[in-house]
């Protein structure tokens, strides 16, 4: 056990384990939320009593063997004995059922405490699945300030955060570790859970049921900000794409909506107005592309422009044959996309 | 029948002509005896266990490390989902089949299963649906929607190859084996048992069996609607699962799970009945509180369809229905627990010979309780939510189908090839087999627990390095290479005791129950005379004395070797359902060539129905109609024959 817990612990640094690199592992015993450390008390609970309950059978068991080495009689010989049905009562109902009892009552207050925050939400936020990435909507009081953006999630810490969660095709499920437990996205209804940071921080996160092809490259982060920064951010990407200055990046718009991607991303200000892959109005501030499959540099974004089909094969991102002077000028207008 | 005389040697060639099978390829298809039905459902579905194992040794090659490129999304997905659906459908049903094909009428007294001729139908359908499903694995378009195959993943517009459809049918195709199965058992059970082998006296293999009989007629309809539905869905245009035409996903869910988790009992039970049968005979004694054993069987097979939601509980369903299944999940717990005591109460109490099957089975109880407990960690609804869908869900399964599936069967292999072949598989070669598999499967299944509680998720197909999954991947997989040598050991012991294998005798491990009274193997009529039973133990009741556990005082004690001889045509006795009182002399069915053709019939049919050859499957329907026709045809009538 002590080699485990070190293992699992909150503060092991040196797990830096994580999707990638900067935020919290998808470590299940290691929390942040208000929902994700009541799971875990929980988990913490369960896992002991397991131990304990394997640890005390296989002694019994290896206990017998040691004994049969004593007692060794004839091997066709055959005794009845005494009955055995205490060990039964005790061992198989009255001990396991108390143990099962505590178990339950601990899972269902669990479950109340969770269920729902105890103040209301300070943010609605809208996240649609997708085969292989994630939309996330902030729904102000009209569409200027409505806020899409993909694959990252801010919120402000110390607030319950109330999620709505769809699905434009088939079931994902949300899942930031840290932060709370899994909720399916089913295509026909809206699943809605809550989630509250106590610090601020990047926690990672990833789609938890079977989606298809590239579930393996479905990651998501949740970034919990000051309520000031979380504010501030909320405006930024509110704000429609700055009109690019330097001629290369002009040239790289040019090459956004005349080379098809307009057809399938949108990057407001610009005309474009495609609803099949992500919103790209602010990419550059965005820490990963593909879903997480990749940090968001020059160089990736450019890899991932031209070869999306060999990094993701089957995601609906088509690899683009640019000539090499449109992708340098796309992508440095990409950059520009703060 | 009142008089009670030791057989005379003429009846029993006669016997030996009246049950024997015709020689040749005409006997080969048509026998109907369940000795041979038995050691086929034994030897396919070993062959299914070796074919889903390959498919999970390529899985984890492409797992060992992070961003591994040996298979691409699209073949992980085929073989991860073939290799379920080969292990639970193809492989740990029809292997507890076999041995309750083989054992049953032995152990219950009888001549043959109640009806001999769907027996012969249900292993030719078993085989018939197996090919069905490995062609589609030969073209390439294997399921690949996980054994699961949740909607609407699996419909048209986001899986348009066959894949699914070869999914659907092969299904379908394989209910039919299971359900006619179940039922024969059923029957057999409540109407083939010895004159006197009261429900009191039945082995709890049998009880095992039977719950898990009646836990596959009463759950499979779920899986044929869902399974017939997505067919329609995809190949008609019918929308039950899509939400955008007002069908729903969660149908799918419920329906398969109202199936599916009663199925985890069905191919458990009957294994953990198996364990019930070694535990007593290597310890030397009877089975501690036997009545609280069948119990629990029995109340695992009902409360197991109370708890198919915990598959769901991420689903968004109401807190108070979770809390209902929360609990009917943590409950199931106890019958397991008291099988559990009884077990160890019966290894403390008795005294323990370590032959391999015994290693086995105490290998078995060990892995029994970690497939128990994190069964208990997933039914607590607030931790699903964070476990569900990880690796610890895998480590989960893996130790509850490989701990209580596979290493009872092993054991059982160990236990009853004998009686089947004549002949004992090799000790040494055992107890390496034994360690190699028990050393390999906790070194290479243990850490799933761990990756799944450091956040790897089931069912992808790569990860990045800075997981921090690799090196808990690296162990995995070489423990599954370590277990895989294990099963090798075994296949290797099974060929060398069949050439030279120690002759085993009638009762090589000096067990206490029906099935080791007569020679190994055993003749083709099973019992020269009807037994007689008057207590659980028949083979025990001399050493054991008054302390014989069912032993009706009064009654006197059972008799194996003089009796009712029944030597007039292929004959057995019916008895009452409870206390098997004789009712009558059952006239069981001759060879026939019908099943094995009805099945051929059958696969043509799926063949049409899955490449939309419509004439294929007119033809194959029609060719279904001939053969129940012929099986049916009244002859004796004509020719007074019995039927």
């Amino acid at each position: 056990m002590p080699r485990l817990s070190r293992r699992l612990a909150p503060s092991a640094g040196a797990l830096g384990s994580c999707a990638l690199a900067g935020c919290t592992p998808l470590n299940v015993l290691a929390h942040d939320g208000v929902t994700g450390s009541r799971e875990t008390g929980l988990g913490w609970f369960l896992v002991i009593v397991s131990c304990a309950v394997v640890c005390i059978i296989t002694i019994l068991v290896l206990a017998a063997y040691v004994r049969s080495r004593k007692r060794r009689t004839r091997d066709d010989a055959v005794f009845a004995g005494r009955s055995g049905v205490p060990w039964v009562m005790w061992g198989g109902v009255v001990i396991p059922g108390i143990v099962l009892l505590v178990t339950f009552i601990f899972t269902i207050g669990t479950l109340d405490a969770v269920a729902a925050p105890t103040r209301s939400p300070a943010a609605t936020v809208k996240v649609i699945g997708h085969q292989w990435w994630w939309e996330v909507r902030y729904e102000g009081t009209g569409p200027s300030h409505t806020v899409v953006t993909a694959n990252e999630i801010h919120v402000p810490v110390g607030q319950p955060v109330r999620l709505e969660l769809t699905t434009s095709d088939v079931i994902h499920s949300f899942w930031v570790p840290a932060l709370a437990g899994k909720t399916d996205i089913i295509p026909g209804q809206t699943n809605t859970t809550w989630i509250e940071a106590r610090h601020t921080g990047v926690f990672g996160g990833t789609c938890g049921e079977y989606c298809g092809a590239q579930h393996a490259h479905m990651q998501m982060r949740v970034i919990a900000d000051s309520p000031g920064d979380f504010q501030k951010w909320l405006a930024d990407e509110a704000a429609p794409a700055a009109k690019p200055a330097d001629p290369t990046a002009a040239d790289g718009l040019r090459v956004f909506m005349t080379s098809g991607c307009a057809n399938c991303h949108t990057i407001r200000g610009t005309g474009s107005g495609g609803g099949v892959g992500p919103d790209l109005t602010h990419i550059a501030s965005r820490t990963t592309i593909a879903a997480g499959a990749l940090p968001n540099t020059q160089a990736n974004l450019m890899g991932w422009i031209v070869a999306a089909q060999a990094i993701k094969p089957g995601s609906d991102m088509p690899s683009m044959p640019l000539p090499s002077r449109d992708l340098q000028s796309l992508a440095a207008y990409l950059e520009t996309l703060r | 029948m009142a008089t009670l005389a030791p057989i005379a040697t003429a009846p029993l060639e006669r016997l030996h002509d009246t049950w024997e099978a015709r020689p040749g390829l005409y006997g080969i298809l048509a026998t109907v005896d369940h000795k041979t039905i038995g050691k086929r459902y034994l030897v396919t579905s070993l062959i299914f266990l070796v074919l889903g194992g390959i498919e999970a040794l390529i899985m984890r090659a492409q797992l060992t490390h992070a961003n591994a490129h040996l298979l691409s999304p699209g073949a992980y997905d085929q073989l991860f989902t073939m290799h379920g659906i080969t292990m639970i459908f193809w492989y740990a049903s029809p292997v507890l089949s076999g041995f309750s094909n083989y054992i049953w009428p032995l152990m219950l007294g009888s001549r043959d299963m109640a009806y001999p001729r769907v027996n012969a139908l249900s292993y030719w359908t078993f085989l018939a649906s197996g090919i069905f499903i490995y062609t589609a694995l030969c073209i390439g378009q294997a399921p690949n929607a996980g054994w699961f195959a949740y909607a609407p993943m699996t419909l048209r517009p986001f899986d348009p190859g066959l894949n699914m459809d070869f999914y659907a049918l092969g299904l379908i195709f394989l209910t039919v084996s299971t359900t006619i199965g179940a039922i024969n058992f059923i029957g057999t059970v409540m109407k083939m048992r010895a004159p006197g082998m009261s429900l009191n006296r039945l082995p709890i293999f049998v009880y095992g069996t039977m719950t898990a009989s009646f836990a596959a007629v009463f759950s499979l309809p779920a899986l044929t609607v869902a399974t017939t539905y997505l067919y329609f869905e995809r190949h008609f245009h019918m929308h039950f699962f899509d939400a955008a035409q007002g069908g729903s996903p969660l149908l799918w869910q419920h329906l398969f799970w109202m199936f599916g988790h009663p199925w985890v009992y069905i191919i458990v039970l009957p294994a953990m009945g198996m364990v019930s049968e070694m535990v007593p005979t290597f310890c030397r004694r009877p089975l501690v509180a036997y009545p609280y054993v069948a119990m629990s069987t029995i109340a695992t097979g009902i409360i197991g369809f109370g708890v198919w939601v915990h598959h769901m509980f991420a689903t968004g369903l109401p807190g108070v229905s979770m809390s209902f299944f929360s609990g009917a999940s943590i409950i199931i717990a106890i019958p397991s627990a008291i099988a559990v005591f009884a077990w160890i109460a019966t290894m403390w109490l008795g005294t323990p010979v370590w032959k391999t099957p015994m290693m086995f089975v105490a290998g078995f109880v060990v892995l029994f309780v970690i497939g128990g407990v994190s069964g208990v960690v997933t039914a607590a609804v607030p931790f699903d939510w964070q476990v569900t869908d990880t690796y610890f869900v895998v480590a989960h399964i893996h130790y509850v189908l490989i701990g209580i599936n596979v290493f009872p069967v092993v054991a059982a292999f160990y236990y009853w090839m004998p009686k089947m072949t004549g002949r004992m598989m090799s000790e040494t070669l055992g107890k390496w087999n034994f360690w190699t598999m028990f050393i390999g499967f906790n070194l290479g299944f243990f850490p799933m627990h761990i990756s799944g509680l450091l956040g790897m998720p089931r069912r992808v197909y790569t990860y990045p390095a800075s997981a921090g999954w690799g090196s808990v991947n690296l162990i995995t997989t070489i423990g599954s290479a370590v277990f895989a040598v294990g099963v090798l050991l075994f296949v290797i012991n099974i060929f060398v005791s069949l050439r030279r294998g120690a002759f085993a005798g009638s009762n090589p491990w000096h067990a206490g129950t029906l099935e080791w009274a007569m020679e190994s193997p055993p003749p083709p009529y099973n019992f020269a005379v009807i037994p007689i039973i008057r207590s659980r133990l028949p083979l025990w009741e001399d050493q054991l004395g008054d302390a014989t556990p069912g032993l009706i005082s009064g009654e006197g004690h059972s008799h194996v070797s003089e009796g009712v001889v029944l030597a007039e045509g292929r004959e057995t006795f019916g008895t009452s359902p409870l206390e098997a009182h004789p009712l009558h002399v059952l006239h069981m069915p001759e060879d026939s060539m019908f099943p094995f053709l009805l099945a051929v019939a059958m696969l043509g049919t799926a063949y049409g129905l899955v490449f939309s050859l419509w004439w294929l499957a007119i033809l194959g329907g029609v060719g279904m109609l001939a053969c129940l026709i012929g099986w049916l045809w009244p002859r004796h009538l004509v020719t007074g024959e019995r039927a």
